[in-house]
């Protein structure tokens, strides 16, 4: 498919990137490109020029703290992710990871853009959400961080503004996780998805059933505790061809008992 | 500051030829080794980044050449199907696929080889779990994947 004409540049420092989309208002940065490209093939979106943020090193890499916190740059993709002795201080993440696509897309995709594009099908962000990660944004006024509460927005949209760029995710220690879902085929998109974390707090984010992550905190992990936070979510999730609300309504349910089960035999 | 720029010359290093070439922006990669460079082993299947008839390997990353911008491998070095056999002395793998009838239209082969080369290459002794898991990305609809398998996995015996 040729793309409609657009602009590339690929600058050497995030500095110079911020610089680049802060002065081209259509401008969007290229991460793995996994997403964005086909996109373009659609003529979903149609961005000016690209700004490629695969010659910036310094959003690649995975650091572990003395406190067991994960900090990964943006621009790391799923493989490394799932290659990463650091990475497995929080294994969940590698478990997910290897759980997106295929070989090729998890060689370019990023954990950036997974959680950047914030399609609600996306296995990321109800990870994100559950785990308790914040997120480091960079724009030309200097760099802010938020929880992953306040970065997703909404289908597509996260608080990255025009001429931002997401740099690093945090992640708190803890091994007590689980992830469950429903896809498309073996590792495909995600039909409804939930991601649980029992560390300290009990939280659940579901996935594909709202516009965002749906964040719940039921009172314990026990399992009618959970299903009655899922049921009392007021979950109304669009219908498409392949689930209608009332059956996502149900997976959502099913799925988040699934990762609470994950999650405690993951911590004992 | 680098600059926004529809169009770049580029230099890409395919299976040992290194090519240089004036190229827009928004040509994908398989566009660019195909039309541009006639290589026309790599396929296109889907353009959806589905089928990975397209997979290369770039700086010894396999990926889907429909979802890199020419532009982005300037400087890289890439394989492709062209690359596998020695003149017309197939290679180990390619002998597997056509001694276990790995293909039949053979329109996916030069993708499922690539992906099948890129595992030998990381894990010389897959398991049959590893063996399939790495050919996830790339779709046949005709031969129910099995003779594949069988190929991969005595190209790795």
């Amino acid at each position: 498919m040729l793309l409609r004409e657009v602009g590339y540049a690929r600058p050497e420092t995030v500095a110079e990137a911020l610089e680049l989309l802060a002065a081209n208002d259509g401008a969007r940065a290229l991460a793995g490109g996994q997403t964005i490209v086909n996109v373009m093939k659609a003529r979903a979106a149609s961005p000016d020029a690209l700004i490629d943020l695969n010659g910036l090193d310094e959003l690649r890499g995975i650091d572990l703290a003395g406190d067991g916190t994960l900090t990964i740059g943006a621009m790391t993709t799923y493989s490394e992710i799932v290659a990463s002795a650091e990475a497995r201080a929080r294994p969940i993440l590698g478990e997910v990871c290897a759980q997106i696509a295929d070989v090729q897309v998890r060689n370019r995709g990023t954990i950036g853009g997974n959680v950047c594009s914030n399609d609600p099908t996306n296995h990321l962000p109800p990870l994100m959400v559950a785990l308790g990660a914040r997120m480091t944004i960079a724009g030309r006024d200097g760099e802010r961080e938020v929880s992953s509460g306040e970065f997703f927005q909404g289908v597509y949209l996260t608080a990255v503004g025009p001429g931002e760029l997401l740099t690093k995710l945090m992640l708190p220690a803890g091994k007590a996780d689980g992830f469950a879902s429903v896809t498309l085929g073996v590792d495909g998109t995600c039909i409804c998805s939930a991601a649980a974390s029992l560390n300290g707090e009990v939280r659940i984010a579901l996935g594909c059933v709202d516009a965002v992550p749906v964040d719940l905190r039921p009172a314990s992990s026990d399992e009618q505790a959970v299903r009655d936070a899922v049921r009392g979510a007021g979950l109304a999730p669009p219908s498409d061809v392949h689930a209608s609300s009332a059956y996502r309504t149900h997976l959502a349910e099913v799925l988040a008992v699934r990762a609470v089960e994950q999650a405690q035999k993951a911590g004992s | 500051m680098a600059a926004i720029e529809t169009s770049r010359r580029i230099s890409v290093t395919i299976n040992g030829t290194t090519y240089e070439r004036e190229v827009e922006a928004r040509k994908l990669l398989i566009h660019f080794v195909r039309d541009d460079l006639d290589l026309t082993g790599s396929h296109i299947g889907c353009d959806t980044g589905n089928c990975g008839a397209c997979s290369m390997i770039v700086d010894g990353t396999l990926v889907k050449s429909c979802m890199l911008l020419a532009v982005q491998a300037d400087g890289s070095t890439v394989e492709t199907v062209e690359g596998l056999a020695d003149g017309d002395e197939l290679n180990k793998l390619q002998r597997a696929f056509n001694d276990h009838h790995a293909l039949q239209c053979g329109y996916c082969t030069p993708g499922m080889l690539m992906s099948a080369t890129a595992l030998l290459r990381d894990n010389p002794s897959p398991s049959d779990d590893e063996i399939k898991k790495a050919l996830q990305g790339n779709i046949c609809r005709c031969t129910g994947y099995w003779n594949i398998f069988e190929a991969v996995k005595a190209a790795a015996s």
